[in-house]
């Protein structure tokens, strides 16, 4: 069981998170003027990388807040965990 | 009688003779022992039957790795199946018996596949009942009788089981030398330890052990290091505990077994712990599996793994045959000839496949007289229900003889138990001087130490443990001061022989033969799956090369034991039908459990009504009083009708809605998940997520909403209510709340964090109470209620806040049953009361509460959805005619998606209402719909699918059955006949009508 350091709480375990998906997918602005296969990118693709993965995560029986991680996929380790900073869909950068 | 107990020595205490049965038998052991040991102190050679070929097999190990000793403890309630004879504790009363063999072990019917076995081999079950497909189900009811281990019992288990969560700096796995040395050092160092053992006694090897250690023998260093242990305030000692997984971040789970007779004897007693235990470092000291070796008839009762023999003798004192054969290509297997010598067993010889023969120990033997053959190899086993001779030859096959015995025990070298470090995410390498598996640098902080590190002697293993308890500690946190430390502290224990001249192992996967493999009697490489040599060389011919492949065709490793004995000789085999180096070979995938856990114990306390938590309405003493019938939905309760004078659920339901539709009925909805929305950006956030024109809602007013996905997919709906311009309030369905909330509140985080808008969850703070029903406004007033309720004061669709019979209340004019109808939301601790109240006035109009089952069909008369049984997903607002909430002004989450091809296809599933032909059948909810005239189904295989039945009910007002469904262009294709068909197969006409089948007009909900 993963141990996942809460930006607003600090080390829980998993059983209290939620997983929210690759983080940093913003939602069009202007969903109208895309093409059914540009909508569909950012509906359906995701990179699924073999490594350092930047996801969305929630801390849904807790304080309830989203934060970012940064989790390689092969290991399961954690190398960060951040407040989401404003902007689009947790990307913080 | 235990003809086959020594008269001296073991560890059992012979004050406290056990009796037990085994297959019916009554027999006898001590306490002490396993059922492995009191079986062979009994002289019990059969112990079950092989998986495939039922052949008789006999106890080969002592210890978790055991694969043909599988037993079924006890029986009824409390019978456990495929249990391990060799780690089961022997108890008064003790019944097992084999899972393998009908109509008995000694005389099986299956054993004719023995013969038969050439068209048993790998991939037998995949070539031979593929086709014709349609008999496959008449053959899977042989194949499954014959395959499984054992019975499950069909009774609830009595006993308790508990889970215990713990903490602590420094796990130590296995408590043989290497692990007691590190605990020791680790708790002399103030690491809170925990040392857990999956035998009931620690110590490992060395309680069958004559070395000595610091000047004790092994034995008494074991006890002086558990008192150690004992004392210590910050160790907690685990005898009898399985350490079944490694998870990630340093996470354990530890199965207990804390009392090891089943039945509940004493209530409360806790027959096994499962501990979930987080450790800051970890020191694995699990061991190392002695691996059988591969000749003729290897699978033989009688044939042992020669440290199992040594167990035997040493530990339990029993003598496991009488006149015995050691077959080694190491040096291990020497002192199990000594033990035996010791034991007064006739050895014969020891049979060692290298030229050179053993190092030091070969002294020993001389010593004893004991015959040493090197160069040799043992060819071939005879006798079937014990062995009564081997036969034995040069490497190269000549000077071919027979020996008489009745006992044979083999070591072809020995396995690390690196189950936990790969579990843990550790690689392992092949080593080529040990021929083995070692772990690799580990990925969490672990360390593997002794045996299961490829470290065989004593000497290395306690140094190893020592430094490795040491290293643990310290990296744990802050220890004892140094000066202090180096006090307390002290070195390596030490034994008085390290061993140091032994000669190389070397490597005997197979023991060679005159002809082919194929053509010689069977040589089992997996004992429990029956997986022999030919059957890996006939994978690699096949073309199953990847050990995973060969894994899945030959089940090599398959069985409950995980090929913890077969898997290295299995994949070394392959290689040489390759021609590769084993380390080309690799492994496969290590998981846990490393034992099998129960279910007992994996579900803990969580059974019954601990299972998962139940939620209850404030009003539910009252429902309960009233002997309503309860339906879960989500964790919640809800009636689901009232039953009076022995009703059955139709007439009940029948009677509820009539009331309902003629006077006045009455429901608990406070279940319904309400979120209350409010800020400045309040309204901004809500045209998001919702598909409706949500700045155009006046306050005071409430709409019908529903929200979507991304993927234009219906999600909830619910009704929002504008209780200021920068508050709304808004509900959701039962099951729905949780996830809604989370949803609004994921968009509100990540996607627009700079909308000023709280959400809060009120599903709890507020009941809900409908009241439906022409009489519905009279009951309310009758209450004493300070809202003007005429129809001109109080429209529909709105709300007013006001007070009810003296409290605060918000009064919603909405309606789910197309009647005239008001929810009165109210604080929760005015509920009950409020309920009751409405109850009373309510009399002269014979008010009469109804469940979830009445409102279900009220609403379906009116062709209104429920989201989640008219909907599953996959279902747009346009497939429900839905296109009026769809607002054009603006974005909404999902709006692109109704865009899509695939949205706007003209065959999509769309919704429509039902009507059986025949005027009183009720179609079965999931039936299918069928494009077709009855008995003429066009013979299409599949039969296409048009669509299903979502709703389907008898309607009381209507006198006739309703239904509600989603068919391919339904819109389209009203007036069409359509057959459904139930699981029963039988088809029913209906036709496709509007799913608004009652006061189309909707004047009913004006009704004064």
């Amino acid at each position: 069981m993963l141990i996942i350091d809460c930006p607003y709480c600090g080390e829980r375990d998993e059983t209290e998170f939620s997983y929210g998906g690759e983080a940093g997918i913003a939602r069009p602005q202007h969903p109208e003027s895309l093409t059914d296969a540009e909508w569909a990118d950012y509906l359906f693709m995701r990179s699924n990388p073999r490594g350092p993965h930047r996801e969305l995560w929630n801390h849904a029986q807790g304080c309830r807040r989203w934060f970012v991680a940064v989790r390689d996929t092969v290991t399961y380790r954690f190398s960060e965990t951040a407040a989401l900073q404003a902007g689009a869909s947790g990307d913080a950068e | 009688m235990q003809n086959s107990r020594l008269p001296s020595g073991g560890r059992i205490d012979r004050k406290r003779p056990l009796n037990f049965r085994f297959n019916g038998h009554r027999l006898q052991g001590y306490a002490g022992d396993t059922l492995a040991s009191a079986l062979i102190a009994n002289d019990v050679a059969v112990v079950g039957r092989g998986f495939k070929y039922h052949r008789p097999r006999g106890i080969i190990g002592s210890g978790a790795e055991e694969p043909n000793a599988i037993i079924q403890l006890g029986r009824g309630a409390t019978a456990e199946p495929a249990l391990r004879a060799t780690q089961v504790e022997l108890y008064e009363g003790l019944e097992a018996s084999s899972v393998k063999g009908w109509p008995g072990v000694k005389f099986d019917l299956g054993a004719i596949n023995d013969w038969a076995g050439a068209a048993l081999a790998a991939g037998f079950y995949y070539k031979t009942f593929m086709r014709p497909a349609k008999l496959w189900k008449f053959y899977e009811h042989f194949i499954r009788r014959s395959a499984g281990l054992g019975t499950a019992p069909s009774l609830p288990d009595p006993d308790t089981y508990s889970h215990r969560n713990a903490h602590c700096d420094v796990m130590v796995v296995g408590a043989g030398p290497a692990g007691l040395a590190a605990a020791v050092t680790a708790a002399r160092d103030g690491a809170r330890v925990i040392i857990a053992d999956e035998q009931s006694e620690f110590g490992g090897s060395l309680l069958a052990s004559r070395e000595s250690i610091d000047g004790l023998a092994a034995p008494d260093w074991v006890a002086l290091q558990c008192r150690t242990l004992t004392n210590s305030k910050n160790v907690t000692l685990l005898p009898g505990s399985s350490v079944f997984g490694y998870y990630d971040y340093n996470f354990l789970g530890i199965l207990q077994q804390c009392a090891i007779e089943p039945g509940a004897q004493n209530p409360g007693r806790i027959r096994q712990r499962l501990w979930r235990v987080r450790a800051k470092q970890v020191v694995l000291a699990q061991g190392a599996f002695e691996r059988p070796l591969v000749f003729c008839n290897n699978d033989r009762p009688g044939i042992m793994l020669a440290s199992a023999v040594s167990t035997y003798v040493n530990r339990y004192a029993v003598r496991p045959g009488r006149r015995a054969v050691v077959f080694t290509n190491n040096d291990s297997a020497y002192q199990a000839s000594l033990d035996l010598h010791r034991a007064g067993v006739n050895v014969r010889c020891v049979v060692d496949s290298r030229p050179g023969g053993a190092g030091q120990i070969a002294e020993s033997l001389r010593e004893a007289a004991i015959p040493v053959h090197c160069g040799s190899i043992i060819t071939n086993a005879y006798g079937r229900k014990r062995i009564s001779a081997v036969e034995v030859a040069r490497l190269d096959l000549s000077q071919r003889e027979t020996l008489e015995c009745d006992l044979l025990a083999m070591s072809g070298g020995w396995s690390p138990a690196v189950h936990l470090h790969s579990q843990a995410g550790g690689s392992i390498h092949w080593d080529d001087d040990r021929h083995c598996f070692v772990p690799a640098p580990s990925v969490q902080p672990n360390r593997s130490v002794g045996a299961c590190n490829g470290t065989w002697t004593l000497a290395t293993c306690l140094l190893e443990g020592h430094e490795a308890g040491l290293a643990a500690a310290r990296n744990s946190g802050q220890r004892l001061p140094r000066d202090q430390f180096e006090r307390t502290v002290s070195a390596a224990p030490k034994p008085a022989n390290d061993a140091a001249n032994e000669h190389a192992t070397t490597p005997l996967w197979r023991v060679p033969g005159a002809r082919d493999p194929e053509r010689l009697p069977k040589q089992f490489v997996d004992y429990q799956n029956d997986t022999t040599v030919s059957d890996i060389r006939l994978a690699a011919r096949e073309g199953y090369t990847s050990i995973e492949h060969l894994k899945r065709y030959t089940a090599l490793g398959f069985g409950t034991d995980q090929g913890k004995l077969g898997n290295i000789n299995g994949m070394a085999i392959l290689a040489e039908c390759l021609g590769k180096p084993v380390s080309a070979i690799g492994t496969t995938t290590f998981r846990p459990p490393y034992t099998p856990v129960s279910f007992g114990a994996c579900a803990g306390e969580s059974i019954g009504s601990l299972y998962d938590p139940v939620r209850k309405t404030a009003i539910h003493r009252w429902h309960e009083d009233q002997k309503a019938h309860f339906e879960p939905v989500g964790q919640w309760l809800r009636p689901s009708h009232y039953p009076v004078n022995g009703e059955d659920l139709q007439s009940a339901v029948q009677r509820e809605c009539i009331a309902t539709r003629n006077s006045v009925g009455i429901m608990d909805a406070s279940t319904l998940g309400k979120i209350d929305v409010r800020g400045p950006d309040a309204c901004k956030f809500l045209e998001w997520i919702y598909t409706h024109n949500v700045s155009k809602l006046p306050v005071g007013r409430c709409a019908y909403g529903i929200m979507l996905g991304e993927d234009g997919m219906i999600k909830d709906d619910g009704v929002m209510s504008r209780l200021g311009e920068q508050h709304f309030y808004v509900t959701t369905t039962t099951g729905g709340a949780a996830g809604v909330l989370a949803w609004m509140e994921k968009w509100l985080q990540t996607e627009w964090p700079q909308l000023r808008v709280h959400l809060t969850s009120m599903t709890e703070h507020y009941s809900t109470i409908a009241v439906a029903g022409p009489n519905s406004g009279r009951v309310i007033e009758k209450l004493g209620c300070d809202v003007d309720m005429s129809r001109e004061a109080f429209p529909f669709m709105t709300f007013r806040s006001g007070n009810l019979a003296g409290v605060p209340v918000t009064l919603s004019r909405v309606s789910f049953s197309g009647e005239l109808a008001f929810e009165i939301n109210i604080d929760s601790r005015h509920a009950l009361d409020t309920w009751l109240k409405l109850m009373e006035a309510g009399r002269e109009f014979g008010i009469t509460p109804y469940g979830t089952e009445t409102m279900h069909v009220l609403r379906a008369e009116k062709g209104y959805v429920i989201v989640g049984q008219d909907t599953d997903g996959s279902v747009t607002p346009v497939d429900l005619r839905m296109n009026w909430l769809l607002s054009k002004d603006k974005d909404f989450l999902g709006k692109r998606s109704l865009a899509r091809s695939d949205c706007k296809r003209s065959d999509r599933k769309q919704f429509v209402g039902l009507k059986a032909i025949d005027g009183k059948t009720v179609v079965a909810e999931g039936a299918q719909l069928v494009t077709g005239q009855p008995g003429r189904i066009p013979a299409r295989i599949p039969i296409p699918i048009a669509g299903h039945v979502s709703s389907s009910y008898y309607s009381a007002v209507l006198q006739k059955p309703i239904a509600l469904g989603l068919i391919r262009a339904g819109h389209t294709r009203v007036g069409e006949t359509v057959l459904a068909i139930g699981s029963n197969g039988v088809e029913v006409p209906v036709e496709i009508v509007s799913p608004v089948f009652y006061d189309p007009k909707g004047e009913r909900q004006n009704v004064q």
